[in-house]
């Protein structure tokens, strides 16, 4: 791509004679600089890398996925990198109805469609005043939520779990929807930064048009933050999906077990039953990969881009 | 008698075309818009960071009876008994660690914007690793690292490995001296992808022009990266060491998961955390969330400050 691109901005800039110049002269340096062999090892060099790179990051998981299809007697006289003599789906079956794994995606998804529906009702909602308007009282709040950024999250839970506790919503599903929308200063920082690139003049031709506010935000704005709320949803996803203290936290119940949590309990009952474990992870990624390969660009380009922003 | 009602009939008028103009809106919608978001940061940021600050002066369980005011007391014991501060220099294996992530992920990120066959497949899969649930990498690493009981074949991934070599299987978990590093290298796995991509993004924003002169004067790749490169993602790399710094002393999932804290890896942020709840001084732990939140403002008053010099 880049070497494509390089030629044809120079051929822009100084004409066609030159672009062959340049072409002659490029490949000229290229051999007299380094000679072959020395690039050949180069090329090697950088393949290896990345092929090392990407077995450390496969290894792990392909144990995994061996483990999960082997019966528990495979498991324990068999190599991790033995091949399962008859495929184990039984494993899935116990991880996914037994331990729980079914239950904790439901009450994950609940949880998520709560929190991301408030995020961004909220989110939107004091990102446009906050753009928006410019007095006193809305920089004050702009400032308690830059310093409300910096508190580091799971040492705040020592406080705020007495605030939960009194609001009665110790052990409830609200806990965690109420705090991840409660407590979300980035998303809010991700709205604002896209309603600077949103003219003013729109709202002001709608306001002068006899438009109130409300019809200004709910017509104008918040269809223009489409791609911002696009942007806040696949990193909530993420979030909420592999967060574990909240909920691990906030609901002890067994009923109330999220993905992570559900996860986390497999150490106690099946503790020596790796393979029943290994099902469910395996179980648990495949929302995430299937999210990830589907928008792989976008989180690229998003989740990334978004999460400096703080 | 007719002046003043007709002033009267004028203001209320003029109430009403208040709330309809410009400014009344800009009031009302602000104070609608705003009431849920602030009623939500009152709650659950502005009340437990001041009961933080009012508890750490206290010692108290976490129902609120028994409340003891104690001074200064808290702080003393933070500082005087060095098994809390112990937990930081753990921190320090993870800031250690950060260095080499970024050192790799620059390393890849460079090869990865150079001309590369499946470029996109070798991205994704070192990328994928930050998608997936804390819980799972932590459960991961617990068999990657395993040690089996010596009688039935329950090596973990790394010590089958080792074994394929002819050496003898370790104990990584449970020895002290290196259950850290086991513990970083599970926390490098997971979160390098997210790196690498960061540089991707500064590596491509250079622009084309200073890689086509580089070339027409002969550069080769280690002077391109010495000179192009590097000096045009400083500003990132700078950011990156200064969020290495807040992640290593606010380490939690990865230690919590795999060793609970045990064999020498508690961290203080697992300290806390098991002073408030399992212990129940919430006293204590409120003067631990403190100092916590001191350090972490340091350092980010020291990024704002270098931050400031560079634009």
């Amino acid at each position: 791509m880049e070497e494509n691109k390089t030629p044809e901005s120079a051929a822009e800039l100084t004409g066609t004679d030159a672009l062959a110049e340049f072409r002659r002269n490029h490949q000229t340096y290229k051999f007299r600089e380094t000679p072959k062999p020395v690039r050949a090892l180069f090329i090697i060099l950088k393949y290896l890398v990345l092929i090392v790179g990407c077995l450390l990051v496969i290894l792990p998981l392909l144990v995994v996925l061996l483990g999960a299809f082997k019966t528990h007697d495979e498991y324990i006289t068999t190599n991790v990198f033995a091949f399962p003599a008859e495929p184990q789906w039984n494993n899935f079956v116990t991880a996914f109805i037994d331990g729980d794994v079914l239950r904790g995606l439901l009450n994950t998804a609940i949880i998520l469609v709560i929190s991301c529906a408030g995020t961004i009702i909220t989110g939107t909602m004091t990102a446009f005043v906050l753009q928006r308007f410019n007095s006193l009282f809305t920089r004050a709040v702009k400032m308690v939520f830059l310093v409300a950024a910096l508190l580091p999250n799971i040492s705040m839970q020592v406080t705020v779990f007495q605030v939960i506790n009194s609001l009665g919503l110790y052990n409830s599903i609200w806990a965690p929807c109420i705090l991840y929308i409660g407590t979300d200063i980035i998303s809010i920082y991700i709205f604002m930064q896209f309603l600077d690139n949103i003219s003013v003049s729109l709202d002001e031709s709608a306001f002068l048009d006899g438009a109130t506010y409300f019809r200004i935000y709910r017509s104008i704005i918040l269809p223009m933050l489409r791609p911002a709320i696009a942007t806040v949803l696949v990193i909530k996803f993420v979030g909420i999906y592999n967060d574990f203290y909240t909920a691990n936290l906030y609901m002890p119940s067994k009923e109330l077990g999220v993905v992570s949590t559900a996860l986390y309990r497999f150490i106690g009952p099946y503790g020596a039953k790796w393979e029943i474990i290994f099902a469910g992870i395996i179980i648990c990624m495949i929302p995430s990969l299937i999210i990830f390969i589907t928008l792989q660009k976008f989180i690229y380009s998003n989740l990334v881009a978004g999460s400096v922003k703080e | 008698m007719a002046a003043t009602a007709g002033a009267k009939t004028k203001k209320k008028k003029s109430v009403s075309e208040w709330l309809h103009g410009y400014t009344g809106q800009k009031y009302t919608t602000t104070i609608v818009f705003l009431l849920i978001p602030i009623i939500l940061m009152i709650l659950f940021t502005v009340i437990p960071a001041v009961n933080m600050g009012i508890f750490s002066f206290q010692e108290r369980d976490q129902f609120g009876a028994n409340v003891k005011w104690v001074g200064l007391e808290n702080y003393k014991t933070l500082f005087s008994d060095s098994s809390y501060f112990e937990t930081f220099i753990n921190s320090l294996y993870y800031f250690a660690g950060s260095f080499v992530q970024q050192a790799v992920a620059l390393l890849i990120a460079t090869i990865l914007c150079t001309k590369i066959r499946f470029s996109n497949l070798f991205k994704g899969i070192i990328f994928f690793p930050y998608m997936m649930n804390g819980v799972a990498v932590s459960l991961i690493f617990r068999r990657f690292f395993q040690k089996g009981d010596g009688i039935t074949n329950t090596e973990g991934t790394l010590n089958s490995i080792m074994m394929l070599f002819g050496a003898d299987p370790v104990k990584w978990l449970s020895n002290p001296d290196i259950v850290n590093w086991c513990l970083v290298f599970a926390s490098v796995w997971r979160y390098i992808g997210f790196d690498i991509i960061m540089y991707i993004g500064a590596i491509q924003s250079i622009s084309p022009d200073i890689y086509e002169a580089a070339d027409l004067d002969g550069a080769n790749s280690w002077q391109r990266f010495r000179y192009i490169i590097f000096p045009g993602i400083r500003p990132i790399i700078a950011l990156q060491l200064i969020l290495a710094i807040k992640g290593s002393i606010s380490v939690f999932e990865i230690p919590y998961i795999i060793t609970g804290g045990r064999f020498g890896t508690s961290t203080f942020v697992i300290r806390t955390i098991d002073t408030a709840f399992t212990y129940q001084h919430v006293g204590l732990a409120s003067a631990m969330a403190i100092v916590l939140l001191a350090i972490i403002l340091v350092v980010t008053a020291i990024q704002k400050a270098i931050f400031r010099e560079d634009k």
